[in-house]
């Protein structure tokens, strides 16, 4: 109401928020962030296009992975199908199936929910294996501890420098199907350049899931995360699943 | 097509806001986009244009600000040119995102409040 003269008008007020739009969705991703770090799990938000090898990546993993006794976990989102979970589990890897319907994207709501149809807190890394989509994926914190996209050598070298934002978000990048390379017009220099035109650090490991190339570098990665967030030695367990009223 | 996801989060605050300070109407709000903030600014107004109708936003102006996306050194201020490598010639340093340049913010409201 006026407080000037006591006229009774309304009065119109300028509200300043600057507030990140997704700031409930990150809300919601610090509350798996924290679930996964309590448990001693090292999650990963694997993202890329459609074909890049996200799932051929994972499959190698199991294999690449098996004689530093992790327990793996993941889901994986499509819009339709659960052929990747399946593909997963074959692998060895529990998964379980995220079906987006016509969602470009996982969300940090999503993850939650689907994290209650797997045994994710008896893994030591769980990886999150989002649409095949170079574009919305980027922008949504899902409260993995790091960032990991598969772009593949047959997508060409300048896929960069067409979606900056995602490679911004990467804290790696996985070059896949590196076997191809010697069958394919594909310059790796040239992609290096686009990686530093978007990337202030880019780092880059480049692998073949079918021939094994560079997965030794990949679990060491691994390794590496699970050292920087203190989840090595760590005992999981998680003593109460609680869901603290939202904001 | 994020930005329908976007938008309608948008008006959830935009909601949310009026009714906890017990706003009678909305008369605008301003949003901030930045060029790497991974939103496509005219499909983030045909989204909004789509779902204010029927909401509290159904007649209100969206203000959008483009923010482009510029890089600097952070220890000598350097501005890196559009397009090169991130990284300082003369520090040798990676280069650092210059505020703004991925926003996606939701600045101001302006509320009606009795």
């Amino acid at each position: 109401m006026c407080t000037t003269c006591g006229c009774g008008d309304t009065e119109l007020v300028p509200v300043e928020l600057h507030e990140k739009i997704l700031a409930g969705n990150d809300r919601a991703a610090k509350h798996n962030r924290e679930h996964f770090l309590e448990a001693g799990v090292l999650a990963l938000n694997l993202m890329g296009s459609p074909g890049a090898g996200k799932t051929a990546v994972l499959e190698a993993t199991a294999r690449a992975a098996a004689a530093k006794g992790w327990r793996l976990g993941a889901v994986s989102a499509d819009l339709a199908t659960d052929n990747d979970a399946v593909r997963l589990v074959k692998a060895g890897i529990p998964s379980h199936a995220i079906t987006t319907g016509q969602a470009c994207h996982l969300d940090a709501d999503l993850v939650h929910r689907s994290l209650h149809g797997i045994a994710w807190q008896k893994t030591d890394v769980f990886f999150i294996e989002n649409v095949g989509n170079l574009v919305c994926p980027a922008i949504y914190d899902l409260g993995q501890a790091a960032n990991v996209v598969v772009l593949s050598v047959t997508e060409g070298e300048d896929k960069p420098l067409k979606y900056p934002t995602m490679f911004l978000a990467a804290d790696l990048v996985i070059v896949s199907k590196c076997d191809l390379v010697p069958h394919l017009d594909f310059d790796m220099a040239k992609l290096d350049d686009a990686l530093a035109r978007v990337m202030p650090t880019p780092r880059v490991l480049k692998v073949s899931a079918r021939t094994g190339q560079g997965m030794d570098q990949w679990v060491a990665w691994l390794e590496q995360q699970r050292l920087k967030h203190g989840l090595v030695g760590k005992v999981a367990g998680l003593a109460a699943h609680v869901h603290p009223p939202k904001a | 097509m994020h930005e329908y996801s976007l938008v309608e989060a948008l008006i959830t605050r935009v909601e949310a806001e009026a009714r906890r300070r017990g706003a009678l109407k909305v008369h605008g709000l301003s949003v901030r986009l930045g060029e790497l903030a991974g939103v496509d600014a005219g499909l983030f107004q045909t989204a909004y244009d789509t779902f204010r109708a029927g909401t509290i936003c159904a007649e209100v102006p969206l203000t959008l600000t483009q923010v482009a996306a510029s890089w600097s050194c952070p220890t000598c201020r350097a501005a890196i040119p559009r397009g090169a490598p991130l990284r300082c010639d003369a520090c040798a340093g990676p280069a650092r995102l210059d505020e703004g340049g991925d926003a996606l913010t939701l600045d101001g409201i302006d509320l009606e409040i009795p």
